[in-house]
């Protein structure tokens, strides 16, 4: 016989190590960051932060030389779940403060609130349907959107059109406020119940009406450390920026109010 | 057809035929293929584990999971007939029909499987939706409007479960070959006669295969329908938009809403296995 060719074997052998060596390397990377020897930090944010803490973390960075911060928007029960879960990270901020208490067990430390918001009603720029105010959304031909009330924004929209007896059903229950920004936005739908900060964000693509009763139906936001964090200094620092002066202020400037 | 070319031919005691002969199956396929198969099944054993199933039949019978499963079963059956209806035809003039710009057309229908379902989705709300290009000419001539309803679940689930169906089809037809069009057509049979007794009794294992595919690539759907379709019960919240939401909630209820999911999915697979699980 001839001398086995070893060629096929090792060519064999490729798929193998293509998918055995990146399972190797992820089991080694998950607890030190990227290993470049910069410190980072990743924070879960509800989707409603996601401009103010984009900014925060900007100058957190420029704070600390050298670290990194990591931002998770999502909505805030997803986030909590994660945290719970385990989720490699070490800040969480969320919405509403029953998602922050479902997240009890990775808490390192008592949620602190630092922001609160309130709804509004917002159309697109163009008002297809003609919207006068919040009244109108009971005329059937207006096609609305809000949040499931799984998500913090949907608790609150749907506890508002309660507490405003209307009848009229919404067309889609979007999974977070963002997407509820984005279908009034894109035209695809009349009206849509979103905070005060997305509409504040949204600038002039969209225009916005009072919800009566918005200020029975407050959102408080709460943030705190998570125990699985790897770097505790880093994680309670970005708390403190937070909670500071400046981080106020930036949370002032975005729309929302003091708790 | 060319003799099918065996991968024994290099071994000088082919003509023994047997597997034993061929000596212990190599590790280096035999753990791959271990861990391949971990991948698929373990997650399944999991979730039967993690199902709570005391909460089995109380979730069975609540509005919401009664109405996202009839939703679900609508959509699915009716993205099959509209593939069956729309896309045979097309999977046929990709197979049979010589024109200018085929090998595109062919490129442009497999675009749905690599694209990410939200993509998908996104792309449909350009298209068809109340501000979309055709959904607002649709808006202005009629006042209808396709997204939030029933209707717009069936689009985008036939969006991206077409491809599947196209290109089980299309390949079938192929490989039936088109000796037997071409003697249909030298009987006197015109093209629409050959496609009805000859070409389309042919490719039936395609067709049924195609079908199969993209009933259960709807069945799954999610992304492009949250996003083209929206999420109300009864309307338009099918099953895998109801699990993420749940998800949210409550991850106990989300675990018997997927274990509802995989027997439904199961159930199918298992009236269908002869067809489909026995190899060939």
């Amino acid at each position: 016989m001839s001398p086995r060719r070893p060629r096929p074997r090792l060519l064999a052998l490729a798929p193998v190590l293509a998918l055995v060596l990146p399972l190797a390397g992820c089991g080694g990377s998950g607890d030190s960051g990227d290993g470049t020897g910069g410190r980072q930090i990743t924070v879960l944010a509800a989707a409603s932060l996601t401009g103010t803490f984009t900014d925060l973390a900007h100058r957190f960075e420029r704070e600390h030389p050298g670290v990194q911060v990591k931002l998770a928007f999502d909505s805030s029960a997803t986030l909590a779940q994660q945290a719970v879960g385990g989720a490699p990270a070490d800040v969480l901020a969320t919405a509403d403060t029953t998602t922050m208490d479902s997240a009890k067990a990775a808490l390192a430390a008592a949620p602190q609130d630092f922001a609160t918001n309130t709804m509004v009603m917002v159309a697109p720029a163009s008002n297809p349907a003609g919207l006068t105010g919040f009244e109108d959304i009971e005329n059937p031909q207006v096609t609305y959107v809000a949040c499931v009330p799984t998500a913090p924004c949907g608790k609150v929209a749907q506890a508002l059109l309660q507490d405003n007896h209307v009848t009229t059903k919404p067309a889609s229950l979007e999974v977070d406020v963002k997407s509820v920004l984005a279908k009034v936005t894109s035209d695809e739908a009349d009206a849509g119940f979103v905070y005060r900060t997305d509409a504040v964000a949204a600038r002039d693509r969209v225009v916005s009406f009072a919800v009566p009763h918005a200020q029975d139906e407050v959102t408080t936001y709460p943030i705190a450390p998570l125990t699985q964090s790897e770097d505790a200094d880093l994680a309670n620092a970005f708390v403190d920026l937070v909670l500071s002066d400046t981080g106020q202020q930036v949370l002032h400037d975005a729309g929302f109010a003091k708790p | 057809m060319p003799a099918s070319p065996s991968p024994e031919t290099t071994r000088p005691d082919r003509g023994g035929g047997a597997t034993g002969q061929l000596g212990r199956p190599p590790l280096v396929l035999v753990v791959p293929a271990a861990l391949a198969a971990a991948l698929l099944v373990v997650p399944l054993v999991t979730l039967v584990l993690a199902t709570p199933w005391g909460s089995f039949v109380a979730q069975l019978g609540t509005r919401a999971v009664r109405d996202a499963l009839r939703l679900t079963v609508l959509a699915s059956l009716t993205t099959v007939v509209a593939c069956l209806l729309l896309g045979t035809p097309l999977a046929w003039l990709l197979a049979r029909v010589d024109f200018p710009g085929r090998s595109v057309l062919r490129a442009a229908v497999a675009v749905p499987l690599v694209l990410p379902p939200v993509v998908a989705g996104v792309a449909l709300t350009t298209a068809l939706g109340r501000s979309g290009v055709l959904g607002s000419l649709l808006r202005a001539a009629t006042g209808v409007t396709i997204p939030y309803t029933t209707t717009a679940v069936v689009i985008a689930h036939t969006f991206v479960s077409m491809p599947f169906y196209v290109l089980a089809v299309e390949g079938a037809l192929r490989a039936s070959g088109e000796r037997y069009d071409v003697v249909a057509a030298t009987l006197g049979a015109d093209r629409w006669t050959t496609f009805r007794r000859v070409t389309l009794p042919l490719a039936l294992p395609g067709v049924l295969a195609g079908a199969v595919l993209a009933w259960a690539r709807s069945l799954g759907e999610f992304g492009a329908t949250i996003t083209f379709a929206g999420n109300f019960p009864g309307t338009t919240q099918t099953m895998p938009s109801l699990i993420y939401q749940e998800l949210q909630a409550d991850p106990e209820v989300a675990k018997t809403l997927s274990m509802i999911l995989l027997v439904v999915s199961l159930g199918v697979l298992a009236a269908l296995r002869n067809r489909w699980l026995t190899a060939p």
